[in-house]
């Protein structure tokens, strides 16, 4: 093999295991299957020891021999690393003996777990020679797009449905993006982008470069581990679109065994949907190994997905660990982000709601024990998606710079502070 | 005529072809005579069931053929038809 590849051998096809060079290509000629990233895990086994770990600086390029560059990264060389919460008071409201919140809400430099695969694929576009870069996003993808690609030096084109949130969408300007909102739902904002990629030799990230791109997404689940103490969690609750990210955090348990960096155990992965967009959720409670395509509607704008392109995969992933799905309405949404909100302090997006509501709904059913250990994955903030709460957590109450109208007030809450 | 817009993954087999035309009938119909034209084009797109596979998605005027009538959707004079791989996205 060459050792300009790094650690990688191959792309090769999901589904029948031809193999590809290490271009900017997706799907397997013959049958379509996605093509996944090949590595010589042998090789990686030899260099890559939790010393070898713990000497690096704390962010996802720790475990640099298990993701797709040939090289150094150098876009995004601060991602990831982000805090892994011990959440005692949200255990004791769900009613789990352990539970822990995996905090890409200030994933860095976006906010979101996207900067993750970002970094990778825009790391590799660099490596294969690209200058434009692109997306099909529900935004936090092009955020994280426009922002790597400006601190890349790369032009940027992002695809958004038109009707995000205003924050994603300004998120995406500032940084001098090419902003192209599309009429439509995203499975349409992807179909436009799965006809233009290639047409204009630009690296799609979630399209041409999506091999590399998923890969990034590992590294959730690297960080889990070493930060559990090199524990891999009894069960793992993520938030499902496409599906990538909850069969990705499981290859990274996978791998960490396979390398021997932890010893064989066993894991169950978890996945949640907003009713209003549950094409894998409604498949998986059914018993169902594929899904039906579903037109979204939802506030979980960066999970309406309805064509999901890993939901096959990733009812695959639930059924063999014996882990489960769920899904929550936009009201169980917005209360489940106000729980983790009151409980921890952590203020995450739309998905996040769903997937506190679901690991909720999941723990009150039996399917996540009460005596055992869980992870949520938050994947984003709570100020992009500002408007699902406006007008959901009370309004400030205000008066005039005068301590009689504050007592007045305080009288309200508390009577017995203010003496009459 | 119907026109069905080539993959950059099936173009190979189209002659370098980005975009084919085929008579109306329906979306089956369609698929078999791109068949007869280029070689192999079913086995690429149909599992042995004759079934299109997981991994690919039709659309015909902009729709996702499973919200219409799977592989019986109609094909009328000027529709377009767009063959997508499924892993993209997310």
């Amino acid at each position: 093999m060459s050792q300009s590849n790094g650690y990688m051998k191959a792309l090769k096809c999901r589904e029948c295991g031809r193999e590809y060079p290490l271009a900017a290509t997706h799907v397997c000629e013959f049958d379509f299957g996605p093509l996944e990233v090949a590595y010589d895990y042998d090789r990686i086994k030899k260099s890559l020891t939790r010393d070898v770990i713990c000497t690096r600086p704390q962010t996802m390029w720790r475990y640099r021999e298990l993701l797709p560059v040939a090289g150094e990264p150098t876009v995004g060389r601060q991602v990831g690393y982000t805090p892994l919460v011990k959440a005692d008071r949200l255990a004791k409201r769900l009613g789990i003996r352990e539970l822990w919140i995996k905090n890409d809400a200030v994933n860095f430099p976006t906010l979101s777990f996207k900067d993750r695969v970002v970094s990778v694929a825009l790391s590799r576009s660099v490596e294969l020679g690209f200058k434009t870069v692109a997306c099909a996003s529900t935004g936090n993808l092009a955020n994280s797009v426009a922002a790597n690609a400006a601190a890349a030096g790369l032009d940027s084109y992002v695809f958004i449905p038109s009707d995000l949130e205003i924050g994603k969408v300004v998120n995406s300007l500032v940084y001098g993006a090419h902003v192209i909102g599309i009429k439509g739902h995203y499975d349409e904002v992807n179909r436009l982008c799965a006809e233009i990629a290639g047409k204009y030799g630009w690296a799609f990230v979630n399209v041409n470069m999506r091999p590399y791109y998923a890969e990034g997404s590992k590294s959730m689940g690297y960080e889990i581990i070493e930060q559990l103490g090199w524990r891999i969690p009894e069960h793992t609750v993520v938030p499902m679109a496409s599906g990538s990210l909850l069969t990705k955090v499981h290859k990274a348990y996978q791998e960490f065994i396979k390398v021997g960096l932890v010893g064989e155990t066993k894991w169950k992965m978890h996945g949640a949907q907003a009713t209003g967009c549950s094409p894998i959720s409604t498949a998986q409670k059914a018993g169902l190994d594929f899904f039906k395509p579903v037109k979204p509607n939802t506030i979980a704008k960066s999970l309406a997905i309805g064509t999901p392109a890993d939901g096959f995969y990733s009812l695959k992933v639930m059924k063999e660990t014996g882990g489960a799905a769920d899904d929550v309405t936009d009201d169980e949404v917005r209360e489940g982000i106000r729980l983790l909100s009151e409980c921890e302090g952590i203020f995450a997006e739309t998905a996040g709601g769903v997937t506190v509501g679901v690991a909720k709904k999941l723990i009150a059913s039996g399917k996540i024990a009460a005596d055992s250990s869980a992870v949520l994955c938050i994947t984003g903030n709570g100020l992009k998606t500002i408007e699902a709460m406006t007008g959901h957590v009370g309004a400030t109450r205000d008066i005039r710079p005068s301590l009689r109208e504050f007592e007045a007030l305080l009288a309200q809450d508390k009577p017995e502070l203010v003496t009459a | 005529m119907v026109r069905v817009s080539i993959p950059p993954t099936l173009r190979k087999l189209c002659g370098g072809e980005d975009t084919v035309t085929v008579r109306p009938g329906t979306v089956g119909d369609a698929i078999a005579q791109l068949h007869d034209r280029y070689n192999g084009i079913r086995d690429r797109l149909c599992d042995g069931g004759g079934r299109l596979r997981g991994s690919v998605l039709v659309f015909v005027n902009d729709e996702d053929i499973r919200f219409l009538g799977e592989q019986a959707t109609p094909l009328k004079p000027g529709d377009e038809v767009s063959i997508i791989p499924a892993f993209a996205g997310g």
